[in-house]
């Protein structure tokens, strides 16, 4: 497939967590994505008098670009919170790339942070409850995506083994990653003798709730070339909703990160094949499983058996959720900026002893809300431009 | 004099779950049944719809069993209504494990909590008329 003119356009030059895990008290969302922004400017050796677009997006704050401008003091002319849920940071980036080609902005800073675990979690991200749905009282979001593992256990026979085996990849993952809330190794017996919250999902199938932040710097690539790291070119992108309740998703196996994925690899001129590293958003293991599929790393069904045998953890053929995961590194609620901040790194060659060797193409995939938005990112080292 | 619509979607619903009915709507021309009931048909955007009362039988399309602290576990599954629409609700009458997906329920109506309008539930359904 030809590659699209808007391939390589831009690169991630900047990026930066913020604190993660438990946070000091009295810590707000705020100071995080302050603090993360401060961080990735400094990655990059840029100035907040470089930045002219900003982009966040948050469960806490109404109008987060608004905090996010004012913390740091900051008048930028191109302003977008798209709020998708979890999958808002690769929008963000997608829609700063179409910015930057444009030329409405040239320095793009996209940020998050959530104190959802300090805070508490029903305070931090109230869920909107369908009048259809709430008489049922379903804890969302868990219950919908044991919804989807239920349909897809039914027609594909998958199996809690399997979507164990996710979680147990993960966390060979994040044993490599000091950044990571979760220390101990985890293996399959643990996972299906831990609580059950709605079947066939057990707390171990879910991810972590913890306090944190991140963000991104996003330049021209023009302009990437003269800073100081490895620029990050984005290759490919593209996103897509197909429903926002569980009751309202066409096909409960089926996600709308066969689009997103479609028109990133359009884009980029690329296939599955050719990724190195895959960061996909696991905020279930039901989640790995349907995006590897969706993507189009495996045939729809086939996703249970492709990861068994290890194949997307340490030494796997396919290395996924490098960093640990939304199940065993970090997650504050909206996982999705984390998906690039790791795929960036890896691009970099900044993860140490997990880092995938030659990784030239690296994907990030991020979800929102209940399987309800999807959005895929490639991006590229410098020799794929 | 008021250009607005007298009654929402919501209204009519629940007027109809007050007469133990299960309404949804169609396209005035025909086509794809709706539920949520909504102003605007989806995918088509045509205004015209008109309303149905389901004959309440379906088959269970997705189901989980739910475990809060301190409460007994309960059902909430995704119900495909024989008319061809599907909608969330809960399978009662039987232990929530041991609904599966396949299952022929019928709808039945249960009293809201304080201040709710009574809503539909679902129990296995058996042909020879027996529940």
């Amino acid at each position: 497939m030809t590659a699209s003119r808007h391939r390589g356009s831009v690169a991630i030059v900047g990026v930066a967590e913020s604190d993660l895990g438990q946070v000091a008290d009295g810590m707000t969302p705020a100071d995080l994505m302050g603090q993360a922004a401060a961080r990735a400017l400094e990655d990059c050796g840029l100035a907040l008098g470089d930045v002219d677009a900003a982009f966040a997006a948050a469960t806490q704050l109404n109008m987060p670009v608004l905090n996010l401008c004012e913390y740091l003091g900051i008048e930028p002319h191109y302003l977008d919170g798209t709020h998708i849920g979890g999958a808002s940071f690769l929008s963000h980036l997608a829609h700063a790339q179409a910015a930057i080609e444009a030329g409405f902005c040239e320095v793009a800073l996209i940020a998050y942070g959530s104190t959802q675990r300090s805070a508490g979690r029903s305070n931090a991200a109230p869920q909107e409850i369908s009048a259809y749905e709430a008489p049922y009282r379903p804890m969302h979001p868990v219950t919908a995506y044991a919804l989807a593992a239920s349909r897809h256990m039914h027609e594909f026979g998958t199996t809690r083994e399997q979507l164990a085996t996710v979680a147990v990849a993960a966390r060979q993952w994040a044993l490599m990653n000091p950044a990571a809330w979760e220390k101990k190794p985890l293996s399959i017996a643990d996972v299906l003798a831990s609580p059950m919250i709605a079947n066939p999902l057990t707390v171990r199938d879910c991810c972590l709730v913890t306090d944190g932040g991140g963000a991104l710097v996003v330049t021209s690539a023009e302009r990437a070339q003269r800073l100081r790291k490895k620029p990050a070119y984005v290759l490919g992108v593209g996103e897509s909703t197909t429903h926002r309740h569980v009751s309202g998703m066409p096909d409960l196996t089926v996600t709308a990160a066969r689009e997103s994925g479609r028109r990133a690899f359009g884009m980029a001129g690329l296939a599955p094949g050719d990724v190195d590293v895959a960061e996909i958003y696991d905020a279930f293991t039901i989640n790995t499983v349907l995006f590897l599929e969706d993507l189009g790393f495996c045939a729809k069904g086939d996703g249970g058996r492709f990861i068994e045998g290890g194949r997307i953890a340490p030494g796997g053929e396919l290395p996924v959720n490098t960093n640990g995961g939304g199940l065993s590194y970090c997650h504050p609620g909206m996982y999705g900026i984390f998906t690039l901040i790791e795929a960036v790194r890896q691009i970099r060659g900044e993860c140490g002893e997990r880092n995938v060797a030659n990784c030239d193409v690296a994907l990030a995939h991020g979800n929102g809300g209940v399987l309800s938005s999807q959005a895929t990112v490639l991006l590229g080292s410098p020799a794929t431009v | 004099m008021s250009r607005n619509l007298t009654t929402s979607p919501r209204a009519t619903y629940v007027e109809h779950c007050r007469r133990g009915e299960l309404a949804y709507q169609v396209p005035a021309g025909g086509g794809q049944p709706i539920f949520y009931p909504r102003l605007v048909a989806p995918r088509t955007g045509e205004a015209a719809l008109e309303w149905r009362t389901s004959a309440g039988l379906g088959t269970v399309h997705a189901t989980t069993t739910l475990a809060r602290k301190g409460e007994a576990p309960y059902n909430v599954a995704l119900i495909d209504l024989d008319e061809g629409f599907r909608m969330m609700s809960r399978v009662e009458g039987t232990a929530p494990e041991e609904v599966t997906i396949g299952m022929r329920v019928q709808v039945a109506f249960v009293e809201g909590g304080e201040g709710e309008p009574p809503y539909p539930v679902f129990r296995p359904f058996d042909a020879t008329g027996e529940r």
